[in-house]
């Protein structure tokens, strides 16, 4: 494929595209591949290969935490004689595993993986364009990522181990190459492998945008778009704005630790010597980290939310909910989600004052996601349901959202967060309502468009299964954390039976530990199933929902620049489920209005 | 920017209903990228007003400490960085005119412009690495002192005016003196502090086999090989500004028998000269020269980027190939940036410098 020609199917919809098909070579085609759909297909293989990693660890250190102090074979044959000698999970190999599981789920499953994977399998096909904007940056986003995903799995096996400051990378623990041994080679890997990611997130993210706005088919107008689309949009203006400002948090700590500046130094003292830095401020770190961070929560949730609006409306068969309220919902939380980051901040010496001001924003967030949640349940209200896989784990997700939501509300006061600041509740809140969630919407994205990505159906069965399993193991290892937070367990410690105040709470880590066990181990039936299905699943058929987006209207089988003939034209909006108007219970956006029909 | 110039015809850039901003993908990616690298900007300008406002001691003056023209001795407070301000505005308007000969299908315009755009950003490089060697470099070092006293000098106006330090006051050299002190230094020569003045003799070894030494530093003191002897000057608050009683407190010098006194109350270990990342003369805190090699370095090499972008877009523009596409756009998209890095540039004089 010449480059002249990728150029033409960035801009244009003018020519037909279809008739000419290239015969491409194996590595134009699978590696460096500038078709968003396959593009899309590598995010979510490394996502999915990057998600088994961060799970594994994440049993590993439920080991230790469930049976402190106990062997067990099967660490040492994963982690050798190291990092679990006889099988006894290392110190500082228990704060890697944390901090990675933390990194590797964030950014590279939930942000990396959930984006990458929707917003190029889903803009291009749902706005109706032949490509993304720039089919050449999209392939580079998705190779930055490759690398940067390569650099932090490696950063597990240098000397010294990888990065342990947890994910947040505080200073002076992540300054200090000395501080601990994750400070050394490890940290430098992660800072680096995030520079890439931040370039992979920042290309990937104006090619969504521009998509977004220059490239819609006739009749595609802003009030039209999917709610995916809508969610995608402002994701991508998140990441646009505020990963900038992590990348000139991170250059100064990569200053900080390799070329003796102070930027977030200031009287330090390692094993009572006084290291020769002042006036630099930790708490200078968190600010920016956190302008970063907060947002990036909604850059995580946003997408899930989008997905499920998608697939919820399309399963219960009726138009969504309040679809402009949907939207306005969207914008209200990316615009609030910049004026929130303090709340991450109320016990680390931040002006009182400025704590109630960070409470009230972050309490008006409250408003927005409740509108969602309602929606979500009155589009589900007297609805014509469809229990696919899909739906499911969107309804799982509308759980989810609510359950983390109501905690997030007590954690919001800084009067109530600071009794359990970095407790285990934290740790529960926000698995479930960003992690639980923002997986379940990923999950639910794959069930419901797998079709679209591989022409084949996936296993109901074994999609039931999965989702059940994993409901109940989320719950299972979640739910009890609230009380062991409560109690006032503190995060990412290694061994908690030596305090006597938590024995009485410390009876729930075990059950914690065995639903995080057979909750993970429930994932490879959905990794079974995924690869099989890619091989041996039912043929798809063109609409296999019924759904009225413009995805369905292209052929099963891929080809470039998605529609054989010309761009289809858009007449109506995305949600006509149910139109008493029409004999079907679906109408697609390209089929016109009828004489006299009151369109939207 | 002038978007009014059909560049490129409107069919080819939306097939799609009705285009919200009539501009190409390309051009609205560049928006969307120098939005984003603003943030960038914006995060690092104000971690450097975060620990400017916490710092407790006084922060440096931009004009008292760029005061210095290549080549020239003597005072002239920010006009260097002035005359380089100046050139890098200029350079946005040569690239405006550039984008303007594109719009007009002109080759040559465009060549002429892109030129003078490029020398202009040349300008601006060589001149920060002027600048930067100049503050690593320092003017004449300063040091604390370890005990209070009180001190009389002359200000400004010559008017005599009496100061208390504190203990760990930070003072400085004059320039020549300073310079001499740290050649000493150096050199292992002997100083001494004595009667108002500072007695620097050769070190005997020195005289030895001091004729490899004597051909590197050209310095006339090693040449005669006699001690040379440098009337003291101390001066008060050359880099700071402070107001006490009404009274505005800055370089104030200090001589004789008083600059003696000064020169005696030297803290151990304290004396430096220029500027590093762990410490410098200009300030007591390490973050001054942290975040001024930090952000003018960061910006500096973005237009060290601008200026090779600009000169691809020329030698393109030489080749004809804009000539062949039928439009000039990339000259635009080039041209967003460099007025991007120019007023970051703004900003970052005026933070750096102005306040």
């Amino acid at each position: 494929m010449s480059t002249e020609h990728t150029h033409d199917h960035g801009h244009g919809n003018g020519h037909d595209h279809g008739h000419h098909h290239h015969e491409e070579s194996w590595v134009s085609k699978y590696v460096f591949s500038q078709d968003h759909k396959m593009i899309s297909k590598q995010f979510l293989i490394t996502a999915i290969f990057m998600g088994v990693i961060a799970v594994m660890l994440s049993i590993f250190f439920r080991l230790q935490l469930g049976w402190p102090g106990e062997k067990f074979g099967m660490l040492n044959f994963f982690l050798g004689d190291k990092w679990a000698p006889d099988g006894l999970l290392e110190k500082n190999a228990y704060l890697a595993m944390v901090t990675i599981h933390g990194t590797i789920m964030v950014f590279f499953v939930l942000t990396g993986g959930l984006s990458g994977t929707f917003a190029n399998l889903l803009i291009p096909l749902q706005v109706g364009a032949r490509d993304m904007a720039s089919g050449f940056l999209n392939m580079l986003s998705y190779w930055a990522f490759a690398l940067s995903s390569v650099i932090m799995v490696a950063s597990l096996f240098v000397e010294g181990g990888a990065a342990s400051g947890g994910w947040t990378i505080y200073p002076p623990l992540s300054a200090l190459p000395q501080a601990m041994p994750g400070s050394g080679t490890g940290m430098t890997l992660w800072l680096i492998s995030m520079v890439f990611f931040i370039a992979s997130s920042l290309l990937g993210g104006l090619n969504y945008i521009v998509t977004i706005i220059n490239l819609r088919t006739k009749g595609m107008s802003m009030t039209r778009l999917p709610l995916t689309v809508w969610a995608l949009l402002v994701t991508a203006i998140l990441g646009v704005l505020s990963f900038p400002v992590l990348v000139s948090c991170a250059v100064l700590l990569l200053m900080d630790r390799s070329f003796g500046t102070a930027f977030y130094l200031s009287d330090i003292f390692i094993q009572g010597e006084a290291l020769d830095v002042t006036g630099g401020s930790p708490i200078l770190f968190q600010h920016l980290f956190w302008f970063l961070g907060h947002p990036e929560v909604y850059i995580v949730l946003l997408p899930a939310l989008g997905i499920s609006s998608e697939i919820i409306a399309t399963n219960a068969r009726k138009p969504i909910f309040g679809y402009k309220a949907m939207v306005g919902s969207i914008l209200a939380i990316g615009f609030l989600s910049f004026i929130v980051w303090g709340h991450h901040m109320y016990v680390t010496g931040m002006n009182p004052f400025l704590g109630s001001v960070f409470v009230f924003t972050t309490l008006l967030i409250a408003i927005p996601s409740a509108v969602k949640a309602f929606n979500y349940i009155t589009t589900l209200y007297q609805g014509n349901i469809r229990f696919t896989p899909g739906m499911l784990f969107s309804i799982g997700l509308v759980s989810t959202f609510v359950t983390g939501g109501l905690t997030g509300i007590i954690l919001a006061d800084s009067a109530l967060d600071v009794n359990v600041h970095d407790t285990y509740f934290v740790v529960a809140h926000f698995h479930i309502v960003m992690g639980m969630s923002a997986i379940f919407g990923m999950l639910g994205g794959v069930y419901h468009w797998f079709p679209k990505m591989f022409g084949k159906m996936m296993n109901t069965k074994l999609g039931y299964a999965h989702f059940w399993i994993t409901l109940v193991c989320g719950y299972g290892v979640f739910f009890p954390m609230h009380f062991v937070g409560l109690a006032g367990a503190p995060r990412r410690y290694y061994d908690y039976s030596e305090f006597e105040f938590l024995q009485w709470v410390m009876d729930l880590n075990p059950i914690i530990s065995v639903f995080a066990i057979v909750g993970g181990a429930a994932q490879l039936l959905f990794i079974f199933n995924f690869f099989h299905s890619i091989y041996y699943g039912q043929p798809a058929t063109q609409n296999p929902w019924g759904s009225n987006t413009l995805e369905w209207t292209t052929p099963v089988k891929h080809i470039h620049g998605n529609w054989p003939g010309a761009i289809p034209e858009v007449h109506r909006w995305a949600y006509d489920y149910s139109n008493p108007e029409h004999d079907d219970d679906f109408v697609p956006q390209v089929v016109p209005l009828k004489p006299g029909e009151h369109g939207h | 920017m002038s978007g009014h110039a059909e560049a490129v015809s409107k069919d080819k850039l939306w097939g799609g209903g009705s285009s919200p901003f009539s501009i190409s993908y390309g051009k609205m990616m560049m928006w969307y990228f120098l939005v984003s690298d603003a943030l960038t900007f914006g995060g690092l300008l104000t971690a450097y007003g975060v620990i400017r406002h916490a710092s407790s001691d006084p922060w440096p003056v931009g004009e008292q400490v760029f005061e210095s023209l290549p080549l020239i001795t003597g005072s002239f407070p920010l006009i260097y960085v002035a005359l380089m301000t100046f050139i890098l505005i200029i350079s946005s308007v040569t690239m405006v005119l550039a984008v303007e000969a594109g719009h007009r299908m002109d080759k040559k315009g465009v060549i002429k412009w892109m030129g003078y755009t490029v020398l202009g950003g040349l300008f601006f490089l060589t001149s920060q690495a002027w600048e930067w060697s100049h503050f690593i470099h320092g003017s004449g070092g300063g040091f604390q002192i370890s005990a209070p006293m009180s001190v009389t000098g002359a200000d400004e106006s010559g008017a005599n005016m009496t100061v208390e330090l504190n203990g760990g006051a930070w003072v400085h050299m004059t320039s020549e003196l300073g310079h001499a002190y740290e050649h000493a230094l150096e050199h292992g020569d002997h100083i001494e502090v004595k009667g108002g003045n500072l007695i620097i003799t050769p070190a005997h070894h020195e005289a030895a086999h001091g004729e490899h030494a004597h051909a590197e530093h050209g310095h006339d003191a090693h040449a005669e090989a006699g001690p040379t002897t440098l009337p003291l000057e101390i001066i008060l608050n050359k880099y700071v500004l402070e107001h006490k009683d009404g009274k505005d407190i800055r370089k104030i010098k200090v001589t004789g028998a008083e600059a003696e006194k000064v020169m005696n109350g030297m803290a151990s270990n304290t004396l430096v000269f220029g500027a590093n990342l762990h410490k410098n003369e200009y300030a007591v805190q390490q973050q001054y020269a942290n975040f001024f090699f930090f952000i003018t370095g960061f910006h500096g090499f973005h237009v060290m980027q601008g200026v090779v972008i600009n000169i691809v877009i020329f030698l393109m523009a030489l080749r004809g190939v804009f000539e062949r596409r039928g439009h000039y756009e990339m000259v635009e998209k080039v041209g967003l940036f460099w007025h991007f890095v120019d007023l970051v540039w703004v900003f970052v004089f005026t933070f750096f410098y102005l306040v």
